[in-house]
């Protein structure tokens, strides 16, 4: 019973704030976080919702073993439909913000309606309250967070809350919390911003006490703790070098895409590496990287700070940028880096301070840079549109559509709608390199055919973090498979999606399962929670979560056709590397996907689907 | 022997482990509100220091108590409180001059760090051994050590 037992209801229309108790069976199907979240939101909102409107609710969710000491609890899931999909939006965070909420005694916060005018929420422990937040609209992530906890005078204060581009509308701004930890994708930003609410403010002195067999408990969070020491992925790998140990790597098997996916490897790669960041530079003898840093919890440690050349363009007379902050990660240095051709790591770790400081997500920003690049480069946008000469590889031109785009002025604005709408608005669609129009991640999938299905068939549009296949297909985890191959992908991609919905669900950190598997959360959560979770039982409602986003994306009108992916990925060979002459092969995968889902030629669910599964 | 804790803070991750361990170890819940060691975080250098009782030899806390509620454990040499006796008056918050002695809202008390009887719970759950339990009189060795290595694993010594 590691739930609170508890949630939230703020209705910003009336202003009020009322406790409810946890739906306890729902917590048992669904477990907590992303399942749970999504199914007090499905079951509440009409799928047909314009998602910036009064009707559209936001939730923002922990899992039962969140805030506990279970490696990497920190995590909370905020569950909205998403303005730059249209489908269920599900984005993840980590920092210390999730736990905070937990240790006030809450499960999840439900918030529906609009307010009148800009407010923040202001949770200590069982009080909530809605607050007058005219003095913060307007203002940076970065200025927000001390500015709550200056007013309350309680340094302890954590904060989730969006920066400039959420309140401009900017379509994949993301909510921050801890200055740089981020519920980056599919525009839940936006969603806050347009229902007027600025922050949440979180002091929780309760702690996590309820532990059904605190023994059994110790000493499953302490055997899974081993486990992520003793594994070269998650002991050595991402604590020295973040995830952007996968920068070379990736570029060498020719899947990392380049300049809007016109090219599947980057000769710049080397210079925007972990192992560039760890190298002292020339001006100063200090390297990019400061030190590692972990969330809340955890002992893997992965996360980046790092700190601006004192003497790169990007940061003179601005000292808000001239500390230590969060650094590049590998999909925001492949989106801002790789994917616009820009090989100066310095401008890239500035583009994603930015992209911090004022809450935006770095993938769609980047790979929506991407696009205009291309278009610029084909005449199509000219600098006069766009107020800039922008060719790929231009760093002044990322750097200055990152701050434009961050705080909704000019040319910004048409960047902030997503490649999906710039391209469409000039006349070239195909361009966008999206699914559901979310723009890809670091990986083609004409050099991992198990990506391509991976981003057609995700529910939040195109991401690596629904079925990250690339650990088999590229890192023998658990299985090494053959990147170019399509035959087992759409079991093993199947596989991967419904054991990710369970990790999403628990409070624990999906980097968790570069060494866990289900085998390894199953202990943690049975001890914490239910008897009733075995691993069979984790399976089935992993595949029941999977369904349910599916069912509400059918019912928001998704169908087979949007299950699709550009036609340079398709149609385009990849030109150089081990991946040259190769396209994604969806279109073999697809069928054999449905069969094994349960979905019918039209990608709905068949009702002995629903019925095996639970779901009416 | 008697043994003391020994904090090396470029190790910190920040990742409240022993907040999580030493609230558990004493009042059955995880909870870094209620922890007697305590993180901070420096945003701008992005380093994290682990701060707790260094059990001074000479206790400010301990002397100024006026109910003699603080005692010395004689086999680790921690200055501990004792709750049937302590009154939550709250003088040795203010005598301490590192603030590692806390009042306690829930209790009416106050808590410091007792060493854990000489198995300290944050150690233990340390994932990066920041946090280490050492013979007092040797603090300084792993910082000698690491010195005395440039001239021991030098080729030219």
């Amino acid at each position: 019973m590691s739930w609170a037992g508890r949630i939230l209801r703020v209705d910003l229309t009336r202003g009020t704030c009322t406790a409810e108790p946890l739906d306890m069976q729902w917590a048992r199907d669904y477990i907590g976080q992303r399942g749970l979240a999504t199914k007090y939101f499905t079951a509440e909102v009409d799928a047909r919702v314009d998602p910036l409107s009064p009707e559209n609710k936001i939730i923002w969710a922990t899992g039962p073993l969140t805030g506990t000491n279970a490696s990497t609890g920190a995590r909370y899931s905020v569950i909205t439909k998403g303005p730059l999909t249209g489908a269920i939006a599900c984005s993840n965070s980590g920092g210390y913000w999730g736990a905070e909420l937990k240790m006030a005694g809450w499960d999840m916060i439900i918030f529906e309606g609009r307010a009148p005018k800009p407010v923040y929420l202001f949770i200590e422990n069982d009080s909530a309250q809605l607050l007058d937040a005219d003095g913060l609209w307007g203002k940076s992530v970065w200025d927000t967070e001390p500015a709550i906890r200056k007013k309350h005078q309680d340094p302890q204060i954590r904060v989730s809350s969006i920066g400039r581009a959420g309140e401009t509308g900017c379509l994949f701004a993301a909510i921050v919390n801890d200055l740089h930890r981020a519920a980056g994708r599919s525009g839940v930003g936006a969603v806050m911003g347009s229902k007027n609410l600025k922050a949440i403010a979180v002091r929780g002195t309760k702690g996590v006490g309820n532990i059904r067999d605190p023994r059994a408990f110790l000493q499953a969070t302490a055997a899974a703790k081993k486990v992520l020491a003793d594994n070269a992925v998650t002991g050595q790998g991402l604590p020295k070098f973040g995830t952007q140990v996968l920068m070379n790597v990736i570029n060498e098997i020719g899947a990392l895409p380049t300049r809007n996916h016109r090219d599947v490897q980057f000769e710049g790669a080397k210079d925007i590496s972990a192992e560039a960041m760890l190298e002292p530079r020339k001006t100063d003898g200090k390297p990019n990287l400061v030190t590692n840093q972990a969330c809340f919890g955890c002992t893997i440690a992965c996360g980046r700070i790092s700190k601006i050349d004192d003497t790169h363009y990007t940061i003179q007379n601005r000292p808000q940028y001239w500390g230590a902050s969060g650094g590049l990660e590998y999909e925001a240095a492949w989106a801002l880096g790789a994917a616009n051709g820009v090989n100066d790591l310095d401008a890239l770790t500035y583009a994603n301070f930015v992209c911090n400081e004022d809450g935006m997500d770095p993938i769609s920003f980047g790979a929506t840079v991407g696009a205009v690049m291309e278009l610029y480069q084909m005449g199509v946008l000219t600098k006069e549109q766009i107020g800039i000469e922008a060719p790929f590889g231009s760093a002044q031109a990322l750097t200055y559509f990152a701050e434009i785009t961050a705080r909704g002025e000019g040319f910004g604005r048409e960047i902030a709608q997503g490649s999906k709408r710039l391209t469409a608005k000039y006349g070239h669609p195909e361009l966008s390199m999206s699914v559901k129009g979310q723009e890809f991640p670091a990986y083609d999938s004409r050099g991992i055919q198990g990506m391509g299905l991976a981003y057609a068939t995700s529910n939040r549009g195109a991401c690596h973090l629904r079925g990250y296949t690339v650990a088999s297909e590229v890192l023998g985890i658990p299985v090494k498979t053959d990147p170019l191959a399509t035959d087992g992908k759409a079991g093993l991609v199947k596989a991967f999606q419904d054991a990710t919905a369970v990790f999403d669900s628990t409070g624990v950190c999906i980097f968790t399962s570069f060494a866990w598997t289900l085998n390894d959360v199953q202990p943690q959560l049975a001890a914490a929670c239910s008897d009733q979770f075995t691993v069979d039982e984790l399976g089935v409602i992993g595949e029941r979560i999977w369904n349910m986003e599916r069912d509400f994306n059918n019912r928001a009108g998704f169908t087979s056709r949007d299950d699709a992916l550009p036609p340079r990925l398709t149609q385009e060979p990849a030109h150089t590397g081990p991946a040259k002459g190769h396209v994604n092969q969806l279109g073999k995968m697809l069928p054999e996907y449905y069969a094994l889902r349960g979905w019918d030629e039209d990608g709905r669910l068949k009702p002995e689907t629903r019925t095996r599964l639970g779901l009416q | 022997m008697q043994k003391a804790l020994y904090i090396n803070a470029d190790k910190c991750t920040g990742c409240r482990q022993c907040e999580l361990a030493c609230s558990y170890e004493h009042y059955g819940v995880f909870n870094p509100a209620k922890s007697r060691i305590k993180i901070f975080d420096f945003d701008h250098t992005g380093r994290k220091v682990p701060y707790t009782c260094t059990q001074c030899a000479e206790a400010w806390c301990l002397q100024a108590c006026p109910v003699d509620a603080i005692r010395v454990d004689a086999s680790t040499g921690a200055k501990v409180v004792l709750q049937d006796v302590c009154v939550g008056c709250k003088v040795c918050t203010i005598a301490c001059p590192f603030g590692t002695i806390n009042y306690v809202q829930d209790t009416g008390k106050v808590q410091k760090c007792d060493l854990c009887a000489g198995d300290p719970a944050c150690v233990s759950a340390c994932p990066t051994g920041a946090i280490t339990y050492v013979d007092a009189d040797w603090t300084g060795l792993e910082r000698m050590q690491l010195w005395a290595s440039r001239l021991g694993n030098s080729a030219h010594a």
